[in-house]
């Protein structure tokens, strides 16, 4: 049975799309069934830091409104063999979303055999945000561990627990997670920035990983190359312990500390 | 500035951070699941007492619970002390 996993955050530039860009690719890395769908109606994304952006002919809101098959609009990824893109629709019609059309899409991606559907949702807790989390049976919540970003987050768990399939047929809910992304473990050292036990405890969530602030993954989405793919990166690793846990294996996390400089560097800064 | 650190009186900016999310963050969820009429009351409810007393926003409370089975609606005001009214 598929698992739809919704990628949200409330806030915009949090890292959402890199996100899904790379758990997609670690889920499918690791033999999954994979589809993952832009649901930024209007503001395409994913296509580009999946790096399969000439290649997009049909969009979802083709499939919803029947100007195609779904198997005309799912892109192959070119690396993964199980790996599929659904690419938003660049129409300026935010109507053109429908949640029957949604939930027609998601069965029939469901019946074809995948093992996760991944929702990448748009900022905002518009229409697109609310039926991208709507049919989730899972839910990432990308965080940065900065005052808007927890405090929008805090909402999107409101709008998970009241607005979603799972909550309104009261079988459990939503199964929440919480990714804390560009973590800078140098300032919260310093007493800069909020630590991981910080957001933890205001949001009351596990943290199903926590992405170090890299300039590996501007380099990636540059390249159209989800910063999964770099095996030299802690992004990469970060990404794929996140990919793991999700799967339900236990780790610890690790990148939380800076790396230890020597001795001079210390007392001289720098 | 490891050093300095340890002297330094004034709070890190990110514990300033968390505690201002902490407060926000239970205020927000505390509003959550409520009637939509509940902030338009608890603002309309300030004006009036604020015609008769002047009290700061922050000393006035409003809390939707739950009772034996009935909803209550909790206002609480702190009113000022008497010399500064």
């Amino acid at each position: 049975m598929a698992e739809i996993i919704v990628v949200t955050s409330g806030k915009g530039g949090v890292g959402k799309t890199t996100t899904s860009a790379s758990v997609a690719c670690g889920l499918a890395r690791r033999g999954k069934r994979v589809v993952v769908i832009d649901f930024d109606i209007g503001l395409r994304n994913l296509d580009l830091i999946m790096g399969c952006e000439r290649r997009v002919v049909y969009d979802f809101v083709n499939v919803i409104q029947g100007d195609c098959t779904l198997r005309q609009a799912l892109i192959k990824d070119k690396r993964l063999e199980t790996l599929h893109v659904l690419a938003a629709s660049q129409t300026r019609d935010k109507d053109a979303l429908t949640a029957e059309g949604v939930k027609r899409v998601l069965d029939e991606l469901i019946a074809d055999g995948f093992d996760y559907i991944l929702c990448d949702s748009p900022a905002g807790i518009e229409k697109g945000a609310h039926l991208a989390m709507y049919y989730a049976d899972r839910a990432v919540v990308v965080v940065n561990p900065e005052v808007s970003s927890v405090r929008d987050s805090d909402r999107i768990l409101g709008l998970l627990a009241s607005k979603t399939q799972r909550a309104e047929q009261g079988n459990g809910g939503v199964k929440e997670h919480l990714l804390l992304t560009r973590y800078n473990p140098r300032r919260v050292a310093s007493g800069e920035m909020m630590s991981v036990d910080d957001v933890k405890e205001i949001l009351g969530l596990d943290v199903i990983g926590v992405v170090p602030e890299s300039p590996d993954v501007l380099a990636a989405s540059n390249a159209g190359v989800p910063v999964i793919f770099n095996d030299d990166s802690d992004a990469s690793r970060a990404y794929d312990d996140a990919v793991a846990r999700l799967l339900g294996e236990s780790l610890p996390l690790r990148f939380l500390e800076e790396p230890k400089r020597g001795f001079f560097a210390r007392i001289f800064g720098g | 500035m490891g050093l300095l650190a340890l002297f330094r009186r004034t709070p890190s900016s990110a514990s300033v951070a968390k505690e201002r999310l902490r407060i926000i963050v239970a205020q927000e969820r505390s509003a959550r699941g409520g009637p939509d009429y509940l902030p338009l009351l608890r603002r309309e409810l300030l004006q009036v007492i604020h015609k008769y007393v002047n009290v700061d926003p922050e000393a006035v409370q409003i809390n939707l619970g739950q009772d034996e089975g009935h909803e209550v609606l909790e206002l609480s005001v702190a009113l000022p002390e008497k010399n500064r009214a």
